[in-house]
């Protein structure tokens, strides 16, 4: 039987303002999917968006909702986490909200390793705003802000994440919606900061200025540049120069998550336990 | 009214009022001269099963303490003038989706990094409008110890009566003023906790938004069955962005009108030997406020020791301001003293509320407290 979605949308608000051909649906069909899945409860989940396209979001799912301003999604997150710890809090954010705008949050989400999972859209523009350049447009595509083509370096989202301390990353495209669920899964039910960039498409204000003359080519382009972390890891630089591992980048199970943490600074201060001292911490420096 | 007597700072009393006015969430950053509010709160609020996080910055410190806010608990943050400034996207957001919120800017010298370990009043007209947009700020200005205290007791009851963003000035000697300050007991404070209204009907008839012209938002908390959305977008009553020209309209004048309309609620001032006024000749009225007002209240006793009637007006909530109160005794009185640690900030208010030009001023921007002696000279120069 087909999965029904109806009990996850606000339906009064279909249809979505994303353009035809989006990503974004796909990725929201699958994050339905998963949340269905990993089996919680509507009231339990809170889902913080940003500004962008991936902004709207959270109005068109049925949970506790929050539209914030621009790149402060993980910031706001982490005061629901933080104020409820046994509630499940996502954030969705755009390339341009987590990495540019937003970009310091998302580095010290990841460092407190707080239990949130953070969805990041990446379609390597500013779409909503009509095609500037974001921190993920490749080097020499036209950009609206770069007409005569963008020389900003670019730099790897899932790759900042890992060295930030995040204890899950995982990198996938809305090509294989099957497999984008099921690392949606992974990144709900890791308990610590879950980082998931997902490669979706902007054939409106990406691919048709750049050569890609539909959401199909524009797809092409992504599953040309993607290839699974076991191929990649097989591969010699060289070949891996223009290629973006998929799939389970990291995942610490061991690393301690903030709430948890948090908990024996409550229990310090109501008697329980000692001080926390160095020696609670097998990494010193 | 039982009271208790407590050697404190302003900034330790802000956070320990916090604590007893029901606050279990606290995001801030540190910053001169505030950032005691944050180290004595990060040792309360665990104790009693909150939270207090020191964020990346100045921005993430108010976005996770709305952020706990939007979930159902009091929150609080805690900076000082370049602290407001970063904040004051996010202190629009929670205007916009009438979240509570009390935000405790202890000013220094400004603009820019301006004086950081020196006292200013520096932040008067930012505090009115911190953000783009329109709205209705409510600012409360604590003017000695004690009031470092009773101030952000009653900003969270503002907070959750009006829903939206209570500030609260006080500045760098009272916050760093260390000395006895009488408060009302923890019973008392406990018993005046009003909690913000929410509705108990049935999860499909919820318009959070849905209320009188002059009311705010009904916000329940998160997680118990009331699935809604917030925005700093215009939204319709369920939150829910919208462009439809009405609903804007309706918002908007609903976001100063809730406050207007109930300014009786929110109005606290002190008029300090002001008992004996009637108009007669000679007399001196001095505006002042925040810890001016305690150096203008020495000077008054000094200018009455000297036979000049002297009496302070003193507005406690400064936005909105005590209009009608201010034109009161500026109809009864000619002479007419601002003081302030700015260049005519308030003025400019009394100005207003005045309807007079001819006002005069002590104004001082160099770092320093005004000295009673100050005051009286200026006084006996101008008048």
């Amino acid at each position: 039987m087909a999965f029904n979605y109806d009990k996850y949308l606000r339906l009064e608000k279909m249809p979505t303002l994303w353009c035809w051909g989006c990503g974004d649906g796909v990725i929201l069909k699958a994050f339905i999917r998963a949340i269905d899945k990993i089996g919680v409860n509507q009231d339990d989940v809170c889902v913080v968006s940003g500004i962008g396209c991936s902004g709207r979001f959270s109005s068109y799912v049925d949970f506790n909702t929050i539209h914030t301003t621009h790149g402060r999604t993980v910031a706001w997150a982490t005061g629901v986490k933080l104020a409820n710890p046994d509630k499940l809090v996502v954030c969705v954010a755009g390339d341009g909200d987590a990495l540019a705008i937003g970009g310091n949050h998302t580095i010290h989400g990841c460092r407190r390793n707080i239990d949130l999972t953070l969805i990041v859209i990446n379609n390597f523009i500013y779409g909503l705003t009509n095609s500037q350049t974001s921190p993920t447009t490749p080097q020499g595509m036209w950009t609206v802000s770069q007409k005569a083509g963008n020389i900003d370096p670019t730099f790897d989202a899932s790759n900042l994440a890992i060295a930030s301390g995040a204890s899950f990353v995982g990198r996938e495209s809305m090509l294989d919606p099957k497999k984008l669920e099921k690392i949606m899964i992974k990144a709900l039910e890791h308990k610590g900061f879950s980082f998931l960039e997902v490669l979706s498409n902007c054939h409106i204000n990406l691919g048709r200025k750049n050569q890609m003359k539909n959401a199909m080519e524009n797809l092409d382009w992504i599953d040309s540049i993607t290839v699974s972390k076991k191929k990649y890891d097989a591969m010699s630089e060289e070949e891996r120069l223009n290629l973006l591992p998929t799939g389970v980048l990291k995942e610490d199970t061991e690393a301690r998550e903030y709430c948890d943490m948090y908990q024996d600074i409550k229990d310090v201060h109501q008697g329980k336990r000692a001080k926390i001292t160095q020696d609670d911490f097998a990494k010193k420096i | 009214m039982a009271t208790r007597e407590v050697i404190s700072t302003g900034n330790e009393l802000a956070a320990i009022a916090a604590v007893d006015a029901g606050c279990k969430f606290f995001g801030g950053y540190p910053i001169t001269p505030s950032s005691e509010v944050m180290h004595v709160i990060s040792d309360l609020l665990p104790a009693k099963g909150g939270a207090a996080i020191q964020m990346e910055d100045e921005i993430a410190g108010i976005a996770s303490a709305i952020g706990a806010g939007m979930s159902g608990v009091r929150t609080m943050t805690a900076t000082s003038g370049p602290g407001v400034s970063l904040k004051a996207e996010n202190l629009g957001l929670a205007q916009m989706a009438e979240v509570p919120l009390v935000l405790v800017n202890v000013m220094r010298g400004g603009p820019s990094t301006g004086l950081p370990t020196r006292v200013s009043q520096g932040d008067i007209k930012q505090a009115s409008n911190p953000s783009h947009g329109d709205y209705r700020s409510i600012t409360l200005c604590a003017g000695n110890l004690a009031e470092c205290y009773t101030e952000v007791v009653r900003a969270f009851n503002l907070a959750d009566r009006f829903m939206q963003p209570v500030i609260v000035l006080t500045d760098e000697t009272l916050g760093h003023m260390h000395g006895k300050a009488m408060l009302p007991t923890l019973e008392e404070v406990e018993a005046g906790i009003v909690p913000r209204k929410t509705f108990d009907g049935a999860p499909e008839d919820y318009r959070p938004y849905e209320c009188g012209p002059t009311e705010p938002a009904v916000l329940n908390p998160m997680f118990q069955g009331y699935r809604y959305h917030f925005t700093g977008l215009h939204h319709d009553a369920k939150g829910f962005p919208t462009e439809e020209i009405e609903t804007c309209r309706k918002l908007i004048q609903r976001l100063e009108d809730k406050v207007m309309a109930h300014q009786d609620e929110i109005e606290l001032n002190e008029e300090f030997m002001l008992d004996d006024f009637n108009g007669e000749e000679g007399e001196v009225l001095i505006i002042a406020y925040g810890s001016v007002s305690l150096a203008a209240k020495e000077a008054i006793r000094h200018l009455r020791a000297d036979g000049i009637k002297a009496g302070l007006f003193r507005p406690i909530t400064i936005w909105p301001s005590p209009a009608d109160r201010i034109k009161h005794f500026t109809d009864m009185t000619k002479n007419v003293l601002c003081v302030e640690l700015n260049i005519r900030q308030y003025t400019e208010e009394i100005e207003r509320a005045s309807g007079r030009l001819d006002l005069e001023g002590l104004y001082k921007v160099n770092g320093r407290a005004i000295s009673p002696y100050e005051i009286v000279n200026k006084v006996k120069e101008v008048f």
